[in-house]
């Protein structure tokens, strides 16, 4: 009983790393496509702010500023606009965690 | 029941295709000995060499990547119109594969693809053959020149351009520019859609203006456009023709180009002869040649149809497209495939470690043109899956710009190093 309830937790364990493994790949796929203008992982080259190493709270709450037009933009606000506040938290945690070049 | 002499040789001929394919990857010899697991990627462009890439990054270089590629360098055709306009040369927008190389382990063959054994899972070139255990196809377009009368390949490479892939082409239509004489016209030609870069073809008709305004003031633009309207950014690209160059750029929409007439410059639409001193047909496209080999395109002999969760195709397993060949409703440019190579790569690697590929993909596009030597306008959507329709839907939100701006006409510039970086080191 002991053993299978240990077995249990381990199991437990292993699934929340993989789902863990399966959020962390979706928020890096759902960055990816922000590298053509930012830069591989958020480190632009120059011109469009460097994302990489971003604190969270700044970033999810200029993608909502761009999304509610309370920050003006050339093109975030569109961008803003297609992404859920879900997916601005994903990203969020993604470049957050990036070096900085 | 007689059998006929050319029975026999259809037969025959049959016959000798099918005994000598499986043959000819035995009899030729394997170029880089298969040893683990394996993506070929044939075609270094937008597409594949970010596919070629991000696989090897994703995987922490446990998959080997080989990519074909027949050019020595790669060219940039996103910002191409600028070495029309004069802002740019083609070898600003020219960088080699070496990092790719030295970087990330991807071994680079420079060759032609002859043939796909789906079955075999075999690629061949003339130099031998090479087999994978996945294969990301990303062949670009090519051209349907036997769609205007006239025109063909050659033409295209000395006198009648398309330049719709940058390089030698757009470096001749830049010289054939400058060496109109000033009071002359110079004649743009654009396919039906799909075609590569839906605003590219107005954005040239710009970069011309552009050049003329600064050289030739006398000059005339006229836009030959199979299309019944303007395809993109119309209203930034009606405003910076009337506003930059007046009088110099006339439109003409449902001017399909049927036929050409080299030695005097003379393009046909149903309703009229147009005469230019320089004449730039643009040839409706299709799915480059690659896609042929393995009868990817099955939409509309043109497109290849994908599943949008892991861009496999839906002719053949284990063979992925990727880019302006694919058929979906996405702009063919060079953002979208680099998007697309990512979704792919991060899915290649999933299947092949026998993982579920991420079930919600969401990519992004951004597109600069540029309308006179320092500003641009864009256009920039989101798009995500759809499991109802297995599609991908534009999301909230898409747009183009307010107005053309200095400040747009910057960051194209840093768009363009920022993609480059990101496909090529």
């Amino acid at each position: 009983m002991i053993m299978s309830r240990t077995l249990l937790v381990v199991f437990g364990m292993l699934f929340c790393a993989a789902a863990q493994a399966d959020v962390d790949k979706h928020a890096r796929n759902l960055a990816a496509s922000c590298s053509a203008c930012h830069g591989t992982g958020g480190n632009s080259e120059g011109g469009m702010p460097v994302l990489a190493g971003l604190d969270k709270v700044l970033f999810v709450n200029q993608m909502k500023d761009f999304k509610s037009g309370a920050r003006p933009a050339t093109v975030m606000h569109q961008h803003a606009k297609g992404y859920t506040d879900e997916e601005f938290e994903l990203l969020a945690d993604f470049f957050s965690a990036q070096k900085r070049h | 029941m007689s059998f006929s002499r050319r029975d026999f040789l259809k037969a025959s001929a049959a016959g000798i295709a099918i005994g000598a394919f499986p043959g000819l990857a035995f009899a030729s010899s394997e170029l880089i000995k298969k040893k683990g697991q394996r993506v070929v990627v044939v075609g270094g462009g937008f597409g594949g060499a970010t596919a070629a890439k991000y696989i090897r990054k994703w995987s922490n270089n446990k998959i080997e990547v080989v990519l074909i590629e027949r050019n020595p360098m790669f060219i940039s055709c996103p910002m191409s119109n600028t070495v029309l306009g004069g802002g740019r040369t083609i070898d600003d927008l020219t960088m080699s594969y070496d990092e790719l190389k030295k970087k990330y382990g991807i071994k680079l063959i420079k060759g032609e693809v002859t043939a796909i054994d789906p079955e075999k899972q075999t690629v061949m070139l003339a130099s031998g053959h090479l087999k994978y255990d996945r294969l990301i196809v990303s062949p670009g377009v090519d051209f349907m020149y036997d769609k205007v009368e006239g025109l063909n390949e050659s033409v295209a490479n000395i006198s009648i351009t398309h330049a719709w892939k940058a390089g030698a082409q757009t470096v001749l239509l830049r010289k054939q520019l400058e060496s109109m004489p000033d009071g002359g016209v110079f004649a743009i030609s654009i396919p039906k859609g799909p075609y590569r870069c839906p605003p590219g073809p107005y954005e040239r008709a710009c970069q011309v203006a552009h050049y003329f305004k600064e050289n030739k003031p006398k000059s005339k633009v006229l836009v030959l456009d199979a299309n019944p309207d303007i395809v993109s950014k119309k209203g930034l690209f009606m405003a910076a023709w009337k506003e930059l160059y007046p009088d110099m750029v006339e439109y003409r929409p449902n001017a399909l180009v049927t036929k050409v007439d080299v030695a005097s410059k003379i393009a046909k639409t149903e309703f009229d002869d147009v005469k230019a001193d320089v004449l730039n047909v643009i040839p409706p496209m299709k799915a480059g040649a690659v896609a042929d080999m393995a009868g990817l395109a099955n939409v509309d002999g043109r497109w290849c149809g994908v599943d949008f969760l892991t861009y496999e195709s839906k002719v053949h397993k284990g063979i992925h497209v990727i880019g302006d060949a694919v058929s979906a409703a996405l702009p063919k440019s060079g953002h979208m495939a680099t998007s697309q190579a990512k979704v792919c790569a991060a899915a290649v690697i999933e299947l092949m470690q026998g993982k579920q590929p991420d079930q919600n993909p969401t990519i992004a596009n951004t597109c600069y043109s540029m309308v006179s030597g320092n500003e641009a306008v864009h256009v920039a959507n989101v798009y995500r899956f759809n499991a109802e329709k297995q599609a991908m839907i534009s999301a909230e939100g898409g747009g183009v710009s307010a107005k053309r701006s200095e400040l747009e006409g910057a960051f194209a510039g840093y768009w363009l190093k920022n993609i480059l970086n990101d496909v090529l080191l």
